[in-house]
């Protein structure tokens, strides 16, 4: 459980920091009155919609964290056997990568207000993504017919269910992204358009984040860094 | 006293109006509603609903622990299948629906002072998928098989295999899939309960004028996001499990002569990754109940909250605690003695703030001004039971009381007190005290002093004989104990009366929900504050509050939420909206 402990202090780091700047040592008792200086305690100035997608993207964060600790767990375990992870994966990370690049040039041009340039941006996105999901498919269709089946040993188990839970909220994205889209050909108003664009970006960023961090728990990396870190410490 | 207004007058509201979302039609007002009042009531009759579900469920495991042999329709499997689905629905569908899902959508914003939740419909979203979870969890009981029988903790293996009622039928599949349902329900409630406490308060309230109700609600939110994707994980990988015949939990093992298709999987992981949603869980429930009672208490006692500060770290405390607890759940799954002595340590560091809490309800109560109203009377009741529960949790905290008394009537008992009735003490003095906005009447007095009686008397006999059977052995989970040694004659006789007493707590309930009713149309009429309260939920032009909570502009809030018996003041108690300051200070020196 030593994944999803890591990743609690790093939100109870945030949260304490961010507590520390709310007063917690004011005196409210002896305090009346509507001062100037705690405007800025009122709330943050950050559009509600982006907080809203950060605290969401927290508990994905910790959803992620916690299969990753159930994978080491189970790692330890005798009748592991890893895996080779196909080829194709790594072409799906560029095209993921290239997905969240496009995402971030339609920030970019919404910020200059090119309509333009943001419809191809979020186009581009929105067919790399779902080249990314094809990909996938066919990355497990690839590991069935090599005779890498779900249940024959739980390291297959755990890719099947780890890419399938990323694959699930990439396709989750995929609504909000239609809906930005469907709004930046209908003519939605520029300030909601680039809050949407800003959100989109966001959430595939943080998914192309877990992504790498996933294709590297796959591949092993994660368990030799791990040991290394370790070696290190002992 | 300081005032802290500034000499130039108040600059005006910068607040931006959220765009509210205005029902056009009966369905949309009543049904497919968007306003976090609706939704909660709809939340809460939701979760009163399947509560009665678990009560008569309770009703029927008394009835064949106290008269064995008597009634043929309680079969061992049965019996498993009721302890199960109590448990499942008391914690989870009931006590945590009802904390955040209920009363979190109707004080957060009225409270806060802010308009609706930040994202409306996402807040219909959640109760729609909670409900659906809800129907899944009901339909188990019509499906082949039952639903599961595994008790309330799932554990595996025996949870998905044929000797558990439900394990190779449809009841584990409904029951994992109902919790998933309800997890994706509750994250989508919880980022609105968490955002608009962030970006949804109203201009002058900060974090520190909060009410402690909302301080208790929006910390277990935080918490609750942080902790079901562990609950999540476990349910998804034991469906996977066993629909689909991995072996993430399942062990090598062989039923009726056969060797099953798993294979070296770990029971113990599936501990793990449950008990780390399940500790938080406890804290879940108790940490709204915290900040609501020392609401109660300070409103009925006309006094200020003593030590607010420390209230405040307290729950956050606790909040952040009770994620590093979660094996002392776990101490004879034959743990590292040093891992179980850090559980254990955690687990007893957790009292510090706990008793802080209950130090500071007592220190407010005392020399105040003491109304013995139907919510006090539970708010006194709640501290009462919630320090007997935890007492006997000092007990099971540690490792070596914890192994003999572990699965005896003794841990039922000690987590009876400590997260049944403790939090629902609190959910009956919540609903008393604002029953009046939410409906504009007052609940019938004599009926709810009988309820409040009834149900902590009786909660006290049926709970407090449990100790002394476990302390005696008798184990818990089991449905036939005549032929036990440790079952004496008077053991028996224990076990007959806690039943009777049961079946008399659970007719108190009866009358509780018939005053609910009645009392819409016949209650006193209540007015728009009638516990003289100073939060702003009391301060709505109307009662019940309308579509937008408050008229025309959002209310400005000057001072903490606990100005009672201000020396100076006109009024015993000074709304948070009340501009100025009283007392001594502005007396000439």
């Amino acid at each position: 459980m030593s994944v999803i402990i890591v990743f609690l202090f790093v939100i109870a780091g945030f949260a304490g920091w961010w507590l520390s700047h709310q007063r917690l040592m004011s005196r409210p008792w002896l305090e009346q009155g509507l001062a100037g200086d705690f405007v800025a305690l009122d709330r943050s100035a950050l559009p509600t919609a982006k907080i809203g997608l950060g605290v969401f993207l927290a508990v994905v964060g910790c959803l992620f964290a916690l299969f990753t600790s159930a994978y080491f767990m189970r790692m330890a375990l005798s009748d592991w056997q890893p895996l080779p992870l196909p080829r194709l994966l790594w072409l799906n990370t560029g095209v993921l990568v290239l997905s969240s690049v496009a995402l971030q040039c339609a920030v970019v041009a919404a910020r200059k207000r090119q309509i333009d340039m943001v419809r191809l941006g979020l186009a581009t996105a929105g067919l790399t993504a779902l080249a990314f999901l094809i990909g996938q498919l066919m990355a497990w269709r690839q590991l069935t017919e090599d005779g890498y089946l779900l249940s024959s040993n739980p390291a297959n188990s755990f890719f099947y269910l780890i890419t399938g839970m990323h694959g699930l909220h990439i396709l989750g994205g995929l609504v909000g992204l239609g809906r930005t889209t469907a709004g930046a050909w209908n003519g939605a108003r520029p300030e909601r358009l680039r809050l949407g664009v800003e959100l989109c970006a966001m959430y595939w960023h943080f998914l192309l984040f877990v992504w790498l961090a996933i294709f590297a728990l796959l591949a092993g990396w994660a368990a030799t860094f791990i040991d290394i870190c370790r070696q290190l410490l002992i | 006293m300081v005032d802290i207004t500034p000499a130039d007058g108040i600059p005006p509201a910068e607040v931006a109006e959220m765009e509210l979302y205005h029902p056009h039609s009966w369905w949309t007002k009543y049904v497919f509603s968007q306003d976090a009042k609706v939704i909660a009531i709809q939340y809460s009759a939701t979760a009163t609903g399947i509560g009665l579900v678990a009560l008569v469920l309770s009703w029927l495991m008394r009835l064949q622990l106290g008269f064995p042999g008597t009634f043929d329709f309680i079969t061992p499997e049965a019996y498993y299948q009721f302890i199960t689905m109590h448990g499942m629905i008391m914690v989870i569908y009931l006590l945590t629906a009802l904390f955040l899902g209920g009363f979190g959508n109707y004080l957060i914003p009225l409270m806060v002072g802010a308009r609706d939740m930040v994202f409306p419909y996402v807040n219909m979203l959640s109760y729609w998928i909670y409900l659906l979870a809800v129907l899944v969890l009901v339909s188990s009981f019509f499906a082949p098989g039952g639903p599961t029988g595994a008790g309330w903790t799932l554990y595996p293996p025996q949870a998905i295999m044929s000797g558990t009622p439900g394990g190779q039928d449809w009841g584990i599949i409904l029951m994992l899939s109902s919790l998933i349902l309800f997890i994706i329900g509750f994250t989508m409630g919880g980022l609105n309960y968490v955002v608009t406490v962030l970006q949804g308060r109203t201009r002058g309230m900060t974090l520190m004028r909060l009410p402690l109700t909302v301080w208790g609600i929006f910390t277990a939110t935080v918490m609750a996001l942080l902790a079901f994707p562990a609950l999540f994980v476990a349910c998804v990988m034991m469906l996977f499990d066993r629909a689909l015949g991995t072996s993430f939990f399942m062990p090598a093992i062989s039923e009726m002569g056969e060797q099953l298709q798993h294979g070296g999987g770990s029971p113990i992981l599936f501990q793990h990754l449950f008990w780390f949603f399940g500790h938080p869980e406890v804290y879940i429930v108790a940490l709204p109940a915290f900040g609501i009672v020392s609401d109660l208490i300070s409103t009925h006692a006309r006094k200020n909250i003593f030590g607010y500060r420390m209230m405040v770290w307290a729950i956050v405390g606790i909040g952040a605690l009770s994620f590093v607890v979660w094996a002392h759940h776990m101490y004879v799954s034959g743990m590292h003695p040093y891992f179980g002595f850090f559980f254990a340590t955690t687990t007893l560091i957790i009292a510090i703030p706990t008793a802080i809490k209950v130090y500071n309800w007592v220190l407010t109560l005392w020399r105040g001004d003491i109304h013995l109203t139907i919510p006090m009377l539970f708010a006194l009741a709640f501290i009462v039971t919630f320090v007997n529960g935890g007492l006997t949790g000092l007990f099971l905290g540690n490792v070596v009381v914890d192994v003999p008394l572990s699965d005896t009537m003794f841990v039922v008992a000690h987590f009876h007190m400590v997260m049944g009735v403790a939090p629902i003490l609190v959910v009956f003095g919540a609903i008393y005290h604002w029953y009046p906005k939410v409906t504009g009447r007052m609940l019938n007095e004599t009926l709810g002093r009988f309820h409040f009686w009834a149900t902590f008397l009786g909660a006290y006999l049926i709970f407090f004989p449990m100790h002394y059977l476990g302390l005696m052995g008798v184990p818990r989970r089991y449905n036939e104990l005549t032929d036990m040694t440790v079952m004496t004659e008077s053991a028996h006789h224990l076990n007959s009366f806690i039943s009777i007493m049961a079946f008399i707590v659970g007719f108190a309930q009866i009358v509780f929900l018939f005053n609910l009713i009645w009392s819409i149309r016949h209650g006193r009429e209540a007015g728009g504050n009638p516990w003289r309260a100073t939060t702003l939920e009391w301060q709505t032009p109307q009662t019940p509050p309308a579509h937008g909570n408050f008229g025309k502009d959002l209310p400005i809030v000057y001072r903490w939420a606990y100005d009672y018996s201000v020396p100076g003041a006109k009024e015993d108690f000074i709304p948070q909206n009340v501009p100025g300051s009283f007392g001594p200070s502005k007396e000439p020196a």
